[in-house]
């Protein structure tokens, strides 16, 4: 790739001859059907950019969206110096998972001021990991009210940084006023078996929970 | 430990209803959509932006997103540019499978057994 790598922690490049910044497109297989999405979130340097790259095969992608300006967003931009440049990144990979289907990764922080963001995210996701470093868990709130307002359903999984001390389940729990069901797994972000069975852990929970009418879960598609 | 949290109600379902009537957009695309170039289609009067979309999609699908990813727009913007061009018949999307086809239990297994195949 060269220069310009998608992410700070982008697994190295396997594209030959790059002719965008990204580097050679990596198509999806024509057998894929469908694509499913889950969001991975949390505050700043939790881990989620970390995430995504450990797990995407193909290098990852950010996107940077301008904060809307519409509506809501005028009164709660009112006070940002230099709005026309207020961006928020969002990191994103993906994963073949069968012959048909595609997962991808969507990684960004979770504040409430990047609306329009939240709902492209949002829409059609089966739910979303939310890493959490005990260190700081009371920057987890936002994202976790966040979610339970969409009625999102979420895991979280506590990325255990080095030094970071640990806590016994029921303390971090109790921290994040968690439900009983929701489940809780430590991870680490760098690893990739670590990562995907906090993945798991979020689909196994996906799967006890009643399937809502209207389900969300598989991605619209045009036509 | 950092304090406990109270589980709260906040504004945001306000926000999305708000940012929703302020963008009555024809515009249904999910990020996660798959698109493909109709590479017979003729690229006359295409914008430089969306002839950036149809070399792009010429060779394979990918979804919105990565569209967004790879020419440095924002996702918002790409949108707007692939659904004028499905519009337009340049750009078609692919893995259609409707809901109703393919239900949550069946996708969430198919998930989850793909995801325990890589460990
Ligand atoms: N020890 C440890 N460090 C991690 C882990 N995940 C991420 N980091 C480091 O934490 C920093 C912030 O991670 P990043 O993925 O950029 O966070 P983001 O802001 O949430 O995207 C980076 O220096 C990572 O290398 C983890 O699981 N364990
Ligand atoms: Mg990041």
């Amino acid at each position: 790739m060269g220069s310009a790598p998608a992410s700070d922690h982008a697994p190295a490049p396997s594209y030959p001859a790059p002719s965008y910044p990204t580097g050679a497109p990596s198509y999806v297989a024509d057998t894929v059907r469908t694509a499913a999405k889950i969001l991975v979130v949390g505050h700043f340097a939790v881990g989620k950019t970390t995430f995504v790259g450990t797990l995407s095969e193909i290098t990852p992608l950010r996107t940077e969206e301008p904060l809307s300006q519409a509506g809501a967003h005028v009164d709660d931009l009112a006070g940002v110096p230099d709005k026309t440049t207020t961006t928020v990144a969002m990191d994103f990979g993906r994963l073949t998972l069968s012959e048909s289907l595609v997962l991808y990764l969507f990684g960004a922080p979770g504040q409430k001021r990047f609306a329009q963001l939240w709902t492209d995210m949002l829409q059609g996701a089966l739910g979303a990991v939310i890493l959490a470093d005990t260190r700081r868990l009371d920057q987890s709130f936002d994202v976790m009210g966040l979610l339970e307002e969409y009625g999102m359903p979420y895991a979280v999984a506590v990325n255990q940084f080095d030094g970071a001390p640990l806590f016994p389940e029921e303390e971090v729990r109790e921290a994040l006023d968690l439900l009983p069901e929701t489940p809780l797994v430590t991870c680490d972000a760098r690893d990739a078996a670590s990562s995907t069975k906090a993945l798991i852990a979020l689909v196994e929970y996906l799967q006890t929970r009643p399937i809502p009418d209207d389900a969300s879960a598989a991605p619209s598609q045009e036509s | 430990m950092t304090p406990a949290r109270r589980r709260e109600q906040g504004l945001v379902r306000a926000y999305v209803v708000t940012d929703g009537r302020a963008h009555p957009t024809r515009n249904t695309l999910d990020i996660v959509t798959l698109v493909n170039a109709v590479t017979s289609r003729p690229l006359t009067g295409l914008s430089p932006e969306k002839r950036g979309v149809m070399e792009l999609c010429r060779g394979g699908a990918l979804s919105v997103a990565e569209v967004a990813g790879h020419l440095g727009l924002p996702i918002s913007v790409v949108k707007v540019l692939i659904s004028d061009l499905i519009d337009s018949g340049h750009i078609f999307a692919r893995a259609a499978v409707p809901k109703a086809q393919l239900p949550d239990v069946q996708l969430l297994q198919e998930v989850l057994d793909g995801l325990r195949a890589r460990l």
